[in-house]
């Protein structure tokens, strides 16, 4: 066997062995997926909260407007006067009083009623009723000036502005929301897996050079050879635990989802999850299942994998290389701070630029230059690319320019990291300055 | 071909640190080499350019006759100063994968390691982790793992240091036999103890230069400086004896024993010859002890630090 292979499967097994990686592993999707049923539960509990309105209405109008549903009933109280209603209405416990006096008009009616509750009301009761008394407002002033119900919903009706490219192919809606999240994902994806494994190959490294195995090993194999190994071994084992992340907490999801009859639904329609309400949203004939399918398969699928692929590799090794050097050449972890943030710092940029620039105005000069600056553009291209290449998407040459980019860095970092490493390594006890690193590179 | 290492003018700089300057060696084979030399000499400088961690700015390294390549790690052992295993590995793993590395197939390892550890009776750490060892312990399959491969040329770095006395001695004898099967020992320290027991050949390294070199006991005549500690049991009147050979030599020392009748001194004699001495001693009584002193490797080590700083 190859000393490189050697080096792989040890840092593999060293890490997949490790009691914290396991723990990590086979916790996090449980938690992940507890808490997803945990806040599916609690909004599910919170909406079955029943609660009861006392309605007293003197007035000739709402005789049968107000009907109990899910989440509201009502009791009517007759022949009483308001402040017995109060009393009665605070014993028995109930939720509020709906107050409605008698006056000669609708209009009046209306604009005399009260809602009496102990605190602040809840927004959803005071939508319900205020729409109870919109409606029956609504179909008086029809009926004033002659305009049936029927012709009146006949009016109003939502109309969608349909949009194409200029090649003429049909724009499906929502393709932004859909490119936007598939971008955002993968971006996230990648800077996670750096911030998360970068850190596990820099440990590794501390602990080779603290527990002196070092200069045994490197006795044996190169030192770059070594940190290769270090860095594939660590990503094989971050890749493994991915995999058993997702497998694992989409199982856990829909065995957790099935047992607890949780409708994820309840989630996504709640007006508080969901994001955009300005959004185009799916036309009523496809349910919103298939209307979201259609949108992941219009998005240039084969684009986006290849180039994941080839950005998350090189990106991953840029970053994973400079944490060696970091781990090189420090003695401790605590030291490390200082030459994390400069690393950390364009990760984040990227991420930013990513959801407040990308997103608005993909094809921009801010989104451009990111693409292109290599330490930004493994996640700011991604972001840019569910666009497609082309017309109306990532102009090609920037796609080539990005990964040239990238890849000249690529070796220029890998080749600077090694020398960093390689007498790092072997440095004990000193605290190392900026200074002292850029000597490194003319040893 | 009868060195298994020569360096030829090898020198390396950190910055404007100098490590080594113009380092020519010649290790003969089949001996215990000592590199000697205080802190920060250079001496591990240079064994990491043997062992082709670090590479020089100038000068060259033969192998075996051959110029120094990636290929002679397999032949190279190197057990350096600051050693230390994967703490949660288990021994055994971790053994054979140093093994490995050094070139070893998994079977033959295997086969060396049961070997080695039935040898040094710790068959049954196979299964442990190195953090559940003592430092005497993990240093034991250190050793082992530095010789497994039957290197041709064994490098040692303060080998002795975390051993108890016991343990040390253990290694010893295993050094003294490898050598015996005709392995060629570099032996890198600054106790001297050790250099006197083990070593046939030394350099000194100080300051990044080299200040002498060759076998030890030529060193050694080279350094003795005449001075001999006698015995003479007499009957004589003591006080003039003294001025007498105060007269015709250098008496360092002296001290008389006036219930045995014993007098013990120290001279220094002009050259090597003797027999001046001996033939006026044997007249005054009986010669029980006459020794010459020989500078042990310590005195010569500090001599010529001294005389190199001053």
């Amino acid at each position: 066997m190859s000393k490189l292979k050697l080096i792989i499967k040890r840092e593999y097994l060293a890490k997949v062995r490790n009691k914290s990686f396991v723990i990590m592993t086979f916790l996090s999707p449980i938690l992940m997926v507890g808490m997803i049923v945990l806040i599916a539960f609690l909004t599910k509990v919170n909406d079955s909260e029943k609660r009861t309105i006392a309605v007293l209405n003197e007035s000739d109008y709402f005789s049968n407007e107000f009907n109990a549903s899910a989440s509201v009933s009502y009791i009517k109280y007759k022949d009483l006067d308001l402040e017995t209603a109060k009393d009665s209405t605070l014993s028995m416990g109930l939720y509020g009083l709906l107050y409605i006096p008698k006056e000669e008009s609708l209009e009046k009616v209306s604009n005399g009623a009260f809602l009496y509750t102990k605190d602040n009301p809840v927004s959803y009761i005071l939508e319900r009723l205020e729409r109870v008394f919109e409606n029956r407002l609504r179909q008086d002033r029809l009926q004033k000036i002659g305009v049936s119900s029927e012709d009146f919903a006949s009016i109003e009706k939502n109309f969608d502005i349909r949009t194409a490219t200029f090649k003429g192919e049909e724009n499906v809606k929502g393709l932004n929301m859909m490119k936007a999240f598939v971008g955002g994902a993968f971006g996230y994806l990648i800077m996670m897996f750096i911030i998360i494994y970068g850190g596990f190959v820099m440990r590794s490294v501390i602990e080779e050079k603290t527990s002196r195995i070092i200069e045994v090993i490197i006795s044996s194999v190169k030192p770059f050879q070594l940190m290769l190994g270090k860095i594939i071994g660590t990503s094989l084992a971050g890749l493994t635990q991915f995999a058993i992340w997702i497998f694992s907490a989409s199982l856990l999801l829909i065995v957790a989802l099935l047992v607890l009859d949780i409708d994820l639904g309840v989630m996504a329609s709640n007006p508080a999850l969901t994001s955009n309400p300005m959004m185009n949203m799916p036309t009523p004939q496809e349910s919103e299942m298939e209307f979201w399918a259609k949108e992941f398969f219009n998005l240039p699928l084969l684009l986006l994998l290849v180039s994941f692929i080839i950005y998350f590799i090189l990106g991953y090794l840029i970053y994973s290389s400079i944490y060696a050097a970091i781990g090189a050449a420090v003695d401790n972890e605590t030291d490390t701070q200082q030459f994390i943030f400069p690393i950390i710092l364009p990760l984040m940029l990227a991420i930013y630029v990513g959801f407040f620039s990308v997103f608005s105005n993909p094809h921009g000069p801010i989104a451009v230059g990111f693409s292109l600056f290599p330490l930004t553009s493994p996640i700011v291209m991604l972001m840019r690319l569910p666009g497609g290449i082309g017309e109306g998407g990532v102009p090609l040459w920037q796609l080539v320019t990005s990964i040239v980019f990238l890849i000249i860095t690529f070796l220029g970092i890998v080749w600077l990291a090694a020398k960093i490493y390689r007498v790092g390594i072997l440095m004990y006890g000193k605290k190392t300055t900026y200074r002292e690193l850029f000597k490194w590179l003319k040893y | 071909m009868s060195h298994i290492l020569v360096a030829e003018g090898v020198s390396k700089k950190f910055g404007t640190h100098t490590a080594l300057s113009n380092i020519s060696l010649e290790i003969p084979k089949n001996c215990i080499y000592g590199l000697l030399g205080p802190n920060g000499a250079g001496k591990t400088t240079l064994i990491r350019i043997i062992n082709q961690i670090s590479f020089p700015d100038t000068g060259k390294v033969f192998f075996d006759g051959e110029l120094l390549a990636p290929h002679h790690i397999a032949a190279i052992g190197y057990l350096p100063e600051e050693r230390g295993l994967y703490k949660s590995m288990k021994v055994g793993e971790q053994a054979l994968y140093l093994a490995q590395l050094k070139g070893l197939s998994k079977t033959e390892a295997k086969k060396r390691l049961k070997f080695w550890f039935e040898k040094f009776e710790i068959g049954d750490w196979w299964n442990k982790k190195i953090q559940e060892l003592s430092k005497g312990m993990a240093q034991k399959i250190q050793f082992i793992v530095t010789v497994l491969h039957d290197p041709k040329l064994l490098i040692f770095d303060e080998p002795f240091s975390g051993f108890d006395p016991i343990n040390a001695n253990k290694i010893k004898d295993e050094i003294l036999s490898l050598k015996e099967k005709g392995t060629s020992i570099i032996f890198s320290t600054h106790r001297m103890e050790s250099v006197e027991e083990l070593c046939e050949y030394i350099t000194l390294l100080h300051e990044s230069e080299k200040l002498l070199d060759g076998k030890l006991s030529d060193i050694k005549k080279a350094y003795k400086n005449n001075v001999f500690k006698i015995g003479l049991q007499t009957e004589g009147n003591i006080e003039s004896l003294l001025q007498d050979l105060n007269e015709a030599f250098e008496i360092t020392h002296s001290e008389f024993n006036t219930d045995e009748k014993q007098f013990d001194f120290t001279v220094k004699l002009p050259s090597d010859d003797t027999s001046i001495i001996l033939k006026k001693l044997a007249a005054l009584g009986n010669i029980n002890h006459f020794n010459e002193t020989i500078p042990s490797a310590n005195d010569i080590f500090i001599q010529t630090v001294n005389s190199k700083n001053a």
